[in-house]
């Protein structure tokens, strides 16, 4: 059966959003969101463009601040937090955004390095060891002296997602991360992320519109519609749900950006 | 329609102080650890050093002009010998602080918003706040600084330059006497005409520094977001400069 988003926190969640909501200007997008993360698997949130999900993404990751509503994070109410408290929640946690926001006057490794360079005491072996590491991983060995404009879009992805996985976070968070990619480059990418959160142990949350792609590789499905969890359970789970909004978005109709309009202008 | 213009108002008030909060913020992360001096460094070069050839070349074709002007004015009373002493007063106190502020503005305070503007739009901000680093912290306040350092040093260049180009024209081309051009200036200006342009600068700096970050860090992600937000910068930064210096003068003279 699905589950959904009455449950209380479920144990084992390193992440637990509950009745999260924010509104901009007249549009309520957050409209009471429930969402729990269990450690060590990928969780996915779909649904059309314009439903909300980079803004959940966004208040998950401590850019945005709920109206209310809670986010526990590894244990740690982040909803109000500031400062200092807020980082050391911010180090546990890497995240991979749409168009890689890679800092474009640096080359890849100094991209990469930037998170020890600034955060941490590590000497200059070190550090080249780790980014040496974490670039083998993606794939980008010998890659070092580029800068991003000289690479391809797929591989500034992954040269975004070698930066995210520095400093060894627990929580991988990933926006969209194949948007303007090619189907081939697609599941590169998806791959990519099975591989390193296997190989690193970590919790993902992403953020994507490939359906049905990213059923193949993630653990759960979270289907977000008019500001709030539809659907949010394993990938079997939601695909036997027969929700009558998750078909219409899964055969490409779902009016996505006029719902929560029409929604909050009632 | 009292609510729209009520919404208006507080909106336009929230804006005031969001402008205001941005400022109090650099520098209060001026202060605060961790200090990261080559930042600084690194802005002071793109901001003060390579501005240096323009500001120098501003200031002698401005005392140039001033040379030319001076004399022609000052002839008519048949007051030549007070050239030196015009024109360093004019360069010192008004023309050197404004006119370099302006060619930091056009050349450095551009770039500088049309780069946070590009920033904030391919999302390079937000991933500085993701990863724990304060982007005022990291991004504004060493430009703030590298503003308080460079401005005041690159007005005292300008004034140096403009003068001599003052007496090469003045003195070397139209024939003003030699001697008063350089005795009316170390008689009639003291070091409260030097503050006073020193303090000016100081100010423009503070002032260029914090309207073109703020415009590039508050860029629009649009298309036309970077362009708006360096034409803003510009504009408003070049207005700013001309507005408080009809008030400090009113203040400081």
């Amino acid at each position: 059966m699905a589950t959904t988003n009455q449950n209380a926190g479920a144990p084992g969640a390193i992440i637990s959003v509950r009745e999260l909501r924010r509104r901009f200007g007249r549009q309520q997008v957050l409209n009471g969101v429930n969402l729990d993360c269990p450690t060590g698997q990928i969780t996915t949130i779909v649904g059309p463009s314009g439903c909300g999900k980079t803004v959940l993404l966004k208040h998950l990751n401590l850019l945005l601040r709920p109206d209310s509503g809670t986010i526990v994070i590894d244990g740690v109410d982040v909803t109000a937090l500031g400062g200092r408290l807020q980082n050391d929640v911010r180090e546990k946690f890497g995240m991979l955004f749409q168009a890689g926001a890679l800092f474009d006057s640096m080359t890849v490794f100094d991209n990469v390095a930037f998170p020890l360079v600034e955060l941490t005491r590590m000497g200059k072996p070190e550090i080249a060891d780790r980014v040496g590491e974490v670039l083998a991983a993606v794939g980008l060995k010998g890659m070092e002296r580029k800068f991003p404009s000289e690479m391809s879009g797929g591989m500034q992805k992954r040269a975004a997602l070698a930066r995210a996985l520095i400093r060894r976070p627990k929580i991988l968070m990933l926006d969209e991360p194949t948007t303007g990619l090619d189907p081939t480059r697609t599941h590169q990418i998806h791959e990519l992320v099975r591989g390193t959160q296997r190989q690193f142990g970590l919790t993902a949350v992403m953020v994507s519109h490939d359906v049905p792609a990213v059923f193949e590789f993630s653990d759960r499905i979270a289907f977000m519609h008019q500001g709030r969890m539809a659907l949010n359970g394993t990938v079997a789970e939601v695909r036997a749900a027969n929700n009558e909004n998750f078909e219409l978005f899964l055969a490409g109709r779902a009016s996505g950006i006029d719902e929560p309009l029409a929604a909050a202008a009632r | 329609m009292i609510e729209r213009l009520g919404a208006f108002v507080i909106d336009r008030v929230a804006a005031l102080g969001a402008f205001v909060i941005f400022l109090a913020e650099a520098l209060f992360y001026l202060a605060a650890p961790p200090y990261k001096p080559r930042l600084a460094i690194r802005q002071l070069r793109s901001i003060g050093a390579e501005s240096f050839f323009l500001v120098g070349l501003i200031g002698l074709f401005t005392g140039m002009v001033l040379g030319l002007q001076g004399y022609n004015t000052l002839s008519r009373f048949g007051s030549e010998g007070a050239l030196g002493t015009v024109v360093a007063l004019v360069l010192v106190r008004e023309l050197g602080p404004v006119l370099a502020a302006l060619m930091v503005t056009a050349r450095a305070g551009s770039a500088m918003a049309a780069e946070l503007g590009s920033m904030q739009a391919t999302e390079q901000i937000d991933a500085l706040s993701v990863m724990a680093i304060n982007p005022v912290q990291y991004l504004v306040s060493p430009r703030v600084l590298a503003g308080i350092v460079s401005f005041p040093l690159l007005t005292g260049l300008f004034d140096v330059i403009g003068i001599w180009g003052g007496w090469a024209v003045g003195v070397g081309l139209m024939g003003a006497p030699n001697g008063p051009f350089f005795n009316g200036i170390k008689q009639n200006m003291g070091p409260h005409d030097i503050a006073i342009g020193l303090y000016k600068a100081l100010v423009f700096g503070v002032v260029v520094m914090w309207v073109c970050c703020y415009k590039g860090y508050n860029a629009r992600r649009m298309a036309t977001g970077v362009s708006r937000a360096t034409t803003e910068a510009v504009v408003l930064s070049s207005v700013l400069i001309l507005v408080w210096d009809y008030f400090l003068t009113s203040v400081l003279l």
